[in-house]
């Protein structure tokens, strides 16, 4: 009794005070920056791409299928491309995750999440979440679960992960969506009582990532019902998973 | 000569690999009686299919490989299963997979289709009643589906289906080959299967890593191990409601996740490990603070841990839950951390150990358990010691020496003809990849075999006679891979 007491004295508080301002790690990989006048387009970059994340003329990476791996940057000779430390990779739109040049942290923020007035009403104050891992390769899931811990604590605006679809409002997928796991999907948005959003974690849930050419996918589901939050990641980081459902609930 | 012997990290012409009848190389596996660590089929034009064997004899560190053709006519052969039951699920696999059938085969069932249409095992009784899981798990998890067969809160039986996962990894693998689809097999092994892949494809073309960047891949190995090891007994103590040992154990994790992410700018190690060394050397600024890091995070995970076992009503639940015999464990095959805490004295790291590891000198620690959740517990918490203490060691030796280049950028063409086996050591257990090229020098089949694959059974073992609700005790004192298994 006494060495728990003593035990959690000495951990003592360990929760981010601050979660939108949180600070990053220099080294972590967010939010690419191009530069078009760098690039000699030699296509060095285009080839150790594992997804078709880059296109050239003009320098774009589309982080919808970027894992983030960094192998363009390592291999780009002329410093056209790098990644900034910027991890706040969320938007209601898919096609505002193709950063060009003209991309700037400021500019995306700005325009990355359409704020709805009726989301904000329904679930500004709490938001409960199923989870469907379709073929995810347990890195996002891991890092949803660490969203709950003690250091991220997303329990404390309200969002949380619940067992069931049927205390949830929203669903959030994560892997490719494996043609095994297209039924249980399905049945599980059906499941889930209106209104409900459906947020996309993670590069393989967003467009298939590395898996995109396998013949075992069935993604159909993405065609047939309205994608609320993109969330761009491989892994998504705990930050960029909270401060996107925030930034989507409360509009801040 | 009916058996080619190799060392780990090692290639083989494939035409020098003996091919046998199958009745012969089923005599031969019985007398030879090793672990199975590769069964499996590859086409060998005009619809024959060549079987691939490959043994591992922990004690001598020798790979035996053989091989039989079955022609287009021959659909079945008498399994293996009955005599070792070791190679139950990899005769399923190959049978899924050629359609080749292994008669007698005590449980002949889909591993990763077909799911939907599969009749689950069934017991009959008044009282006996089915309590069915998944494939949509209550937390964020991958997705598969239980069943167990109950009688009242006991657990009678318990059929696991997997295959939910299956992205059909092997076949892209082929394809396209990279680092980060290895790195994709399954999210919490990154460092340990993409070390798999880079070493199978070094082996195939012929590129040597530098000593430092072998220091920096078996220092990221170990953090891996430990920091999933510490995440795991947080889990562990959720399961059993002891919020307490959650809350510090994911705090603690963090620490070790978030040095790596300094390391390699991914929390998982994403993108440091490649083929030809290491895309990031770690400078002494980095190794100072880590050096720190970990030694707050050893004195930690003790402190919690023997608070924690201090806890009568911690150890109740810990005790006698989920055992499995260490005979259980021999017959069915089990690896990794899971046979290590039956007592049996496997690992991969020591058994097969390469050229970094055996510099190391390591001292070999037996763990003497009896196979409950009590023994996984304990020898987490001794792995994650270990493991700091490695790191700290390696981090000790890049500061002081070992200057030299981690990036080898040969980029030679493959050997042809070749098949290259590669063993690694990851958190679970032994992580198997074998890659086969042709003629040409291109990919033709690569294989993986995750330390899941063997284990699932032993979990279906351990729930026998528990209560349904120790059932996620259970599970997270393994805490198997899905996607490892459905690749």
């Amino acid at each position: 009794m006494f060495d728990t007491l003593k035990s959690r004295i000495y951990q003592g508080n360990q929760f981010i005070k601050d979660i939108k301002n949180a600070p990053m790690r220099e080294q972590f990989r967010g939010l690419p920056k191009l530069c078009n006048a760098n690039c000699n387009n030699c296509k060095d970059c285009l080839n150790v791409c594992p997804t078709g994340a880059l296109k050239l003329n003009p320098l774009s990476i589309d982080m919808g299928k970027c894992t983030f791996c960094g192998a363009c940057k390592n291999v780009c000779k002329t410093g056209a491309i790098d990644f900034t430390n910027f991890y706040k990779l969320s938007t209601t739109k898919r096609e505002n995750l193709i950063v060009t040049e003209d991309m700037t942290q400021e500019e995306f923020s700005k325009i990355a999440i359409e704020v709805r007035k009726e989301i904000k009403r329904v679930f500004g104050k709490s938001l409960k979440l199923r989870q469907v891992s379709a073929a995810g390769c347990n890195g996002c899931e891991m890092e949803l679960n660490a969203c709950s811990n003690v250091n991220f604590d997303m329990g404390r605006f309200g969002i949380d992960f619940v067992a069931s679809p049927r205390h949830a409002d929203g669903l959030v997928i994560t892997g490719p969506i494996s043609k095994n796991m297209a039924y249980a999907l399905e049945d599980c948005y059906k499941s889930t009582p209106d209104p409900k959003i459906v947020v996309l974690c993670g590069a393989c849930a967003i467009s298939g990532g590395v898996f995109q050419q396998s013949s075992e996918l069935n993604r159909e589901f993405l065609e047939k019902y309205p994608i609320d939050l993109y969330i761009a990641g491989c892994p998504v980081h705990p930050l960029t998973f909270i401060n996107g459902i925030l930034g989507f609930i409360q509009g801040k | 000569m009916n058996w080619i012997k190799k060392k780990n990290n090692t290639k083989i012409n494939i035409n020098d690999i003996p091919t046998l009848k199958i009745n012969d190389l089923r005599e031969e596996i019985i007398s030879l009686n090793k672990r199975p660590i590769g069964f499996f089929g590859k086409d060998w034009g005009r619809g024959s299919t060549k079987l691939f064997v490959i043994l591992a004899d922990d004690e001598n560190a020798d790979l035996y490989v053989s091989s039989v053709i079955f022609e287009g006519s021959e659909k079945e052969y008498e399994s293996l299963t009955q005599v070792i039951l070791a190679f139950h699920i990899f005769e399923r696999e190959f049978y899924e997979q050629f359609g080749i059938k292994p008669l007698n085969h005590p449980w002949l069932k889909p591993l990763r289709k077909n799911q939907k249409d599969y009749k689950f095992f069934e017991m009959e009784g008044e009282e006996v009643h089915q309590v069915a899981v998944g494939p949509i798990h209550a937390g964020v998890i991958e997705p598969g589906h239980f069943r167990f067969m109950c009688n009242g809160e006991t657990v009678y039986h318990l059929e696991i289906m997997l295959g939910y996962q299956n992205r059909g990894v092997e076949e892209l693998m082929v394809k396209h080959p990279t680092n980060q689809m290895a790195e994709s097999i399954c999210g919490d092994s990154v460092i340990a299967h993409n070390l798999a892949y880079s070493k199978v494809m070094e082996i195939l073309k012929n590129i040597k890593v530098s000593k430092r960047a072998q220091l920096i891949r078996t220092l990221a190995l170990e953090m891996e191990r430990a920091a999933i090891h510490i995440g795991d007994l947080g889990a562990i103590s959720g399961d059993i409601a002891y919020l307490m040992g959650a809350s510090v154990f994911g705090a603690t994790r963090t620490l070790v996740i978030n040095t790596m992410l300094e390391f390699s700018g991914s929390r998982f190690g994403r993108g440091l490990v490649r083929v030809g060394g290491v895309n990031f050397d770690i400078d002494n600024e980095k190794i100072e603070r880590a050096i720190k890091t970990l030694t707050k995070v050893e004195k930690d995970v003790d402190r919690m841990v023997k608070t924690m076992l201090k806890n009568t009503s911690v150890m109740s639940r810990l005790e006698k839950t989920g055992v499995v015999s260490q005979e259980k464990a021999r017959e069915i095959g089990l690896v990794g951390m899971a046979a290590r805490a039956c007592g049996i004295v496997i690992d991969s790291r020591f058994d097969f150990a390469d050229e970094c590891f055996k510099n190391l000198a390591l001292p070999r620690k037996i763990f003497k358990g009896k196979g409950d959740v009590n023994a996984r517990f304990q020898l987490r918490y001794q792995e994650t010691m270990e493991s700091l203490s490695i790191a700290k060691r390696i981090l000790e030796m890049l500061k002081n020496g070992f200057k030299e280049e981690v990036l080898n950028l040969n980029n030679n063409s493959l050997c042809a003809d070749s098949l290259a086996i590669s063993i690694t050591e990851g958190w679970r257990g032994e992580i198997v990849h074998i890659a086969l090229t042709d003629m040409n020098g291109t990919l033709s089949r690569y294989k993986i075999k995750d330390p899941s694959f063997n284990n699932w059974y032993g979990l279906a073992l351990a729930v026998r006679n528990n209560g349904v609700s120790d059932f996620p005790l259970c599970n997270k004192s393994f805490n198997l891979s899905y996607c490892g298994n459905d690749l």
